[in-house]
Protein backbone atom coordinates (compact mmCIF):
# COMPACT_ATOMS: atom_id res chain seq x y z
CA UNK A 1 0.00 0.00 0.00
CA UNK A 2 3.22 2.39 0.96
CA UNK A 3 4.68 1.45 -2.13
CA UNK A 4 1.37 2.66 -4.76
CA UNK A 5 1.64 5.49 -2.88
CA UNK A 6 4.55 5.78 -3.88
CA UNK A 7 4.27 5.63 -7.26
CA UNK A 8 1.41 7.66 -7.96
CA UNK A 9 2.94 11.05 -6.60
CA UNK A 10 0.56 13.19 -9.12
CA UNK A 11 -2.42 13.31 -10.96
CA UNK A 12 -0.64 15.21 -13.59
CA UNK A 13 0.36 13.29 -16.86
CA UNK A 14 3.87 12.41 -17.67
CA UNK A 15 3.45 14.77 -20.98
CA UNK A 16 1.60 17.65 -18.57
CA UNK A 17 4.77 16.94 -16.12
CA UNK A 18 7.49 17.55 -19.10
CA UNK A 19 5.84 19.90 -20.78
CA UNK A 20 7.37 23.05 -21.25
CA UNK A 21 10.40 22.00 -19.23
CA UNK A 22 12.99 21.68 -21.50
CA UNK A 23 16.38 23.21 -21.43
CA UNK A 24 15.39 25.03 -24.26
CA UNK A 25 11.67 26.20 -24.07
CA UNK A 26 10.83 28.29 -26.91
CA UNK A 27 13.11 25.57 -29.47
CA UNK A 28 11.26 25.77 -32.30
CA UNK A 29 9.74 29.60 -31.92
CA UNK A 30 11.85 30.79 -34.77
CA UNK A 31 11.41 27.98 -37.07
CA UNK A 32 7.32 28.82 -35.95
CA UNK A 33 7.28 32.53 -36.54
CA UNK A 34 9.15 32.33 -40.25
CA UNK A 35 6.13 29.99 -41.31
CA UNK A 36 3.24 32.39 -39.90
CA UNK A 37 5.12 35.49 -41.45
CA UNK A 38 5.43 33.75 -44.66
CA UNK A 39 1.40 32.44 -44.27
CA UNK A 40 0.78 36.69 -43.75
CA UNK A 41 3.16 37.65 -46.11
CA UNK A 42 1.47 35.75 -48.71
CA UNK A 43 -1.61 37.95 -49.58
CA UNK A 44 0.01 41.26 -48.48
CA UNK A 45 2.55 40.41 -50.86
CA UNK A 46 0.48 39.33 -53.80
CA UNK A 47 -1.62 42.84 -53.40
CA UNK A 48 1.53 44.96 -52.94
CA UNK A 49 3.51 43.77 -55.53
CA UNK A 50 -0.36 44.15 -58.29
CA UNK A 51 -0.89 47.53 -56.45
CA UNK A 52 3.04 49.03 -57.06
CA UNK A 53 2.36 47.58 -60.69
CA UNK A 54 -0.24 49.92 -60.71
CA UNK A 55 1.38 52.64 -59.48
CA UNK A 56 3.77 52.58 -61.89
CA UNK A 57 4.73 55.91 -63.55
CA UNK A 58 2.02 57.70 -61.08
CA UNK A 59 3.11 61.35 -59.87
CA UNK A 60 4.13 62.39 -56.24
CA UNK A 61 0.48 63.29 -55.70
CA UNK A 62 -1.20 59.82 -57.08
CA UNK A 63 1.09 58.05 -54.59
CA UNK A 64 0.25 60.42 -51.52
CA UNK A 65 -3.07 59.77 -51.93
CA UNK A 66 -2.54 56.21 -52.36
CA UNK A 67 -0.47 55.24 -49.34
CA UNK A 68 -2.64 57.97 -47.24
CA UNK A 69 -5.93 55.82 -48.29
CA UNK A 70 -6.66 54.29 -44.57
CA UNK A 71 -6.80 50.47 -45.98
CA UNK A 72 -3.39 50.96 -48.13
CA UNK A 73 -1.86 52.39 -45.01
CA UNK A 74 -3.14 49.39 -42.81
CA UNK A 75 -1.91 46.67 -45.33
CA UNK A 76 1.47 48.41 -45.89
CA UNK A 77 2.01 48.43 -42.06
CA UNK A 78 1.53 44.41 -42.18
CA UNK A 79 3.32 44.10 -44.98
CA UNK A 80 6.35 45.89 -43.66
CA UNK A 81 6.27 44.51 -40.07
CA UNK A 82 5.87 40.84 -41.47
CA UNK A 83 8.54 41.09 -44.17
CA UNK A 84 11.07 42.56 -41.84
CA UNK A 85 10.23 40.11 -39.53
CA UNK A 86 10.72 37.26 -41.88
CA UNK A 87 13.73 38.74 -43.83
CA UNK A 88 15.51 39.02 -40.41
CA UNK A 89 14.50 35.76 -39.53
CA UNK A 90 15.51 34.51 -42.95
CA UNK A 91 18.54 36.21 -43.10
CA UNK A 92 19.54 35.20 -39.89
CA UNK A 93 19.43 31.27 -40.96
CA UNK A 94 21.72 32.21 -43.56
CA UNK A 95 24.47 33.63 -41.24
CA UNK A 96 24.00 30.94 -39.36
CA UNK A 97 24.46 28.45 -42.14
CA UNK A 98 28.19 29.87 -43.71
CA UNK A 99 29.31 32.14 -40.78
CA UNK A 100 31.71 29.76 -38.34
CA UNK A 101 33.50 32.15 -36.38
CA UNK A 102 31.57 32.58 -33.06
CA UNK A 103 31.78 36.48 -32.54
CA UNK A 104 31.50 37.17 -36.31
CA UNK A 105 28.36 35.27 -36.59
CA UNK A 106 26.55 36.74 -33.21
CA UNK A 107 28.08 40.37 -34.79
CA UNK A 108 26.50 40.24 -37.55
CA UNK A 109 22.72 38.61 -36.42
CA UNK A 110 22.89 41.97 -34.15
CA UNK A 111 23.80 43.67 -37.08
CA UNK A 112 20.77 42.35 -39.56
CA UNK A 113 18.25 42.60 -36.81
CA UNK A 114 19.38 45.99 -35.81
CA UNK A 115 19.10 46.93 -39.41
CA UNK A 116 16.02 45.70 -39.77
CA UNK A 117 14.51 47.56 -37.18
CA UNK A 118 15.50 50.83 -38.25
CA UNK A 119 14.47 50.36 -41.64
CA UNK A 120 10.90 48.86 -40.56
CA UNK A 121 10.64 52.03 -38.05
CA UNK A 122 11.58 54.33 -41.28
CA UNK A 123 8.93 52.84 -43.61
CA UNK A 124 6.50 53.04 -41.18
CA UNK A 125 7.25 56.60 -40.00
CA UNK A 126 7.17 57.54 -43.52
CA UNK A 127 3.46 55.70 -44.47
CA UNK A 128 2.36 57.16 -40.73
CA UNK A 129 3.02 60.73 -41.69
CA UNK A 130 1.60 60.40 -45.03
CA UNK A 131 -1.68 58.55 -43.93
CA UNK A 132 -2.16 60.45 -40.59
CA UNK B 1 48.94 19.10 -36.45
CA UNK B 2 47.48 22.67 -35.99
CA UNK B 3 45.70 23.96 -33.04
CA UNK B 4 41.94 23.17 -32.89
CA UNK B 5 39.81 26.05 -33.04
CA UNK B 6 36.21 24.37 -33.50
CA UNK B 7 34.84 21.77 -31.04
CA UNK B 8 33.60 19.87 -34.37
CA UNK B 9 36.99 19.47 -35.68
CA UNK B 10 37.71 17.29 -32.81
CA UNK B 11 35.62 14.42 -34.86
CA UNK B 12 38.28 14.77 -37.68
CA UNK B 13 41.22 13.90 -35.44
CA UNK B 14 42.52 10.23 -36.17
CA UNK B 15 46.26 8.27 -35.57
CA UNK B 16 48.39 7.11 -38.42
CA UNK B 17 49.52 3.38 -37.28
CA UNK B 18 52.62 4.57 -35.60
CA UNK B 19 50.49 6.39 -33.20
CA UNK B 20 51.01 10.15 -34.60
CA UNK B 21 48.05 12.31 -34.77
CA UNK B 22 46.89 13.25 -38.13
CA UNK B 23 43.58 14.61 -39.95
CA UNK B 24 41.29 12.27 -41.13
CA UNK B 25 40.48 12.80 -44.70
CA UNK B 26 37.14 14.15 -45.68
CA UNK B 27 34.72 12.11 -47.49
CA UNK B 28 33.48 13.99 -50.45
CA UNK B 29 29.90 15.56 -50.23
CA UNK B 30 28.67 18.64 -51.90
CA UNK B 31 31.20 18.13 -54.94
CA UNK B 32 29.32 14.44 -56.02
CA UNK B 33 25.32 16.05 -56.78
CA UNK B 34 25.12 17.59 -59.89
CA UNK B 35 23.56 21.16 -58.16
CA UNK B 36 21.64 21.75 -61.17
CA UNK B 37 19.25 18.98 -60.77
CA UNK B 38 15.55 20.36 -60.10
CA UNK B 39 15.08 19.82 -56.82
CA UNK B 40 18.20 21.03 -55.53
CA UNK B 41 18.42 24.10 -57.86
CA UNK B 42 14.75 25.03 -57.01
CA UNK B 43 16.19 24.85 -53.37
CA UNK B 44 19.29 27.10 -54.37
CA UNK B 45 17.13 29.48 -56.04
CA UNK B 46 14.93 29.59 -53.15
CA UNK B 47 17.52 30.93 -50.22
CA UNK B 48 18.54 33.60 -53.33
CA UNK B 49 15.26 34.59 -54.09
CA UNK B 50 15.03 35.45 -50.45
CA UNK B 51 18.17 37.76 -49.89
CA UNK B 52 17.36 39.63 -53.02
CA UNK B 53 13.97 40.66 -51.74
CA UNK B 54 15.58 41.91 -49.03
CA UNK B 55 17.25 43.88 -51.29
CA UNK B 56 14.18 44.77 -52.75
CA UNK B 57 12.60 45.69 -49.33
CA UNK B 58 15.15 48.43 -48.88
CA UNK B 59 14.06 50.09 -52.39
CA UNK B 60 10.55 50.18 -51.11
CA UNK B 61 11.76 51.74 -47.24
CA UNK B 62 13.78 54.10 -49.66
CA UNK B 63 10.64 54.99 -52.13
CA UNK B 64 8.22 55.09 -48.60
CA UNK B 65 10.64 57.53 -47.21
CA UNK B 66 11.13 59.85 -50.18
CA UNK B 67 7.24 59.99 -50.58
CA UNK B 68 6.68 61.04 -47.02
CA UNK B 69 10.09 63.31 -47.37
CA UNK B 70 8.72 65.79 -49.51
CA UNK B 71 8.61 66.37 -53.56
CA UNK B 72 12.32 66.62 -54.41
CA UNK B 73 13.45 63.19 -52.70
CA UNK B 74 10.47 61.13 -54.48
CA UNK B 75 11.39 63.15 -57.57
CA UNK B 76 15.02 61.20 -56.88
CA UNK B 77 13.52 57.79 -56.10
CA UNK B 78 11.24 57.52 -58.92
CA UNK B 79 14.19 58.50 -61.19
CA UNK B 80 16.01 55.63 -60.51
CA UNK B 81 12.98 53.37 -60.78
CA UNK B 82 12.75 54.93 -63.86
CA UNK B 83 15.94 54.78 -65.00
CA UNK B 84 17.43 51.73 -67.43
CA UNK B 85 19.15 50.60 -64.42
CA UNK B 86 15.89 50.93 -61.93
CA UNK B 87 13.71 49.23 -64.58
CA UNK B 88 16.60 45.88 -64.63
CA UNK B 89 16.53 45.58 -61.06
CA UNK B 90 12.63 46.21 -60.66
CA UNK B 91 11.94 43.32 -63.44
CA UNK B 92 14.72 40.67 -61.55
CA UNK B 93 12.95 41.79 -58.20
CA UNK B 94 9.63 40.95 -59.91
CA UNK B 95 11.30 37.49 -60.40
CA UNK B 96 12.66 37.03 -57.33
CA UNK B 97 9.29 37.74 -55.47
CA UNK B 98 6.85 35.43 -57.15
CA UNK B 99 9.63 32.72 -57.20
CA UNK B 100 10.32 33.25 -53.45
CA UNK B 101 6.47 33.02 -52.81
CA UNK B 102 5.21 30.39 -55.25
CA UNK B 103 8.66 28.05 -54.04
CA UNK B 104 7.46 29.32 -49.87
CA UNK B 105 3.74 27.91 -50.92
CA UNK B 106 5.72 24.59 -52.02
CA UNK B 107 7.42 24.59 -48.67
CA UNK B 108 4.10 25.19 -46.64
CA UNK B 109 2.98 21.83 -48.19
CA UNK B 110 6.53 20.34 -47.26
CA UNK B 111 5.93 21.64 -43.97
CA UNK B 112 2.77 20.29 -43.61
CA UNK B 113 4.15 16.90 -44.51
CA UNK B 114 2.75 16.30 -47.71
CA UNK B 115 4.17 16.06 -51.52
CA UNK B 116 7.71 14.11 -50.91
CA UNK B 117 7.41 11.42 -53.33
CA UNK B 118 9.99 12.19 -56.24
CA UNK B 119 7.54 12.80 -58.95
CA UNK B 120 5.37 15.19 -56.71
CA UNK B 121 8.50 17.04 -56.58
CA UNK B 122 9.35 17.61 -59.83
CA UNK B 123 5.81 18.24 -60.76
CA UNK B 124 5.60 21.12 -57.67
CA UNK B 125 8.88 22.46 -58.66
CA UNK B 126 7.88 22.48 -62.97
CA UNK B 127 4.54 24.40 -61.24
CA UNK B 128 6.43 26.98 -59.29
CA UNK B 129 8.61 27.79 -62.46
CA UNK B 130 6.07 27.78 -64.85
CA UNK B 131 3.78 30.34 -62.36
CA UNK B 132 6.74 32.47 -61.88
CA UNK B 133 7.46 33.25 -65.08
CA UNK B 134 3.44 33.83 -66.32
CA UNK B 135 2.52 35.92 -62.75
CA UNK B 136 5.98 37.76 -63.77
CA UNK B 137 4.67 38.25 -67.69
CA UNK B 138 1.24 39.33 -65.85
CA UNK B 139 2.64 42.04 -63.50
CA UNK B 140 5.31 43.57 -66.19
CA UNK B 141 1.90 43.55 -68.37
CA UNK B 142 -0.46 45.61 -65.83
CA UNK B 143 2.85 48.32 -65.74
CA UNK B 144 3.58 48.60 -69.54
CA UNK B 145 -0.13 48.44 -70.41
Amino acid sequence: MAEDSASIRSLRSPLGRVRGMGSAKGGTHHWWMQRITSIALLPLSIWLIFSLAGLAGAGYGVVLEWIGNTFNAVLLLAFLTAAFHHAAAGLQVVIEDYVRDELKRFAAICAVNGLAVLLWLAASLSVLRIAL
Amino acid sequence: MARIKDAREAAMVGRRSDGTLTRRPLSPHLQVYDMMQMTSLLSILHRFTGVAWCGGLVLLVWWLVAAGTGQGAFAAAQWFFGSFLGWVVLFGLTIAAWYHTLAGIRHLFWDAGHGFAMEEAYRSGRMVVIGTAVLTIVTWLLILV
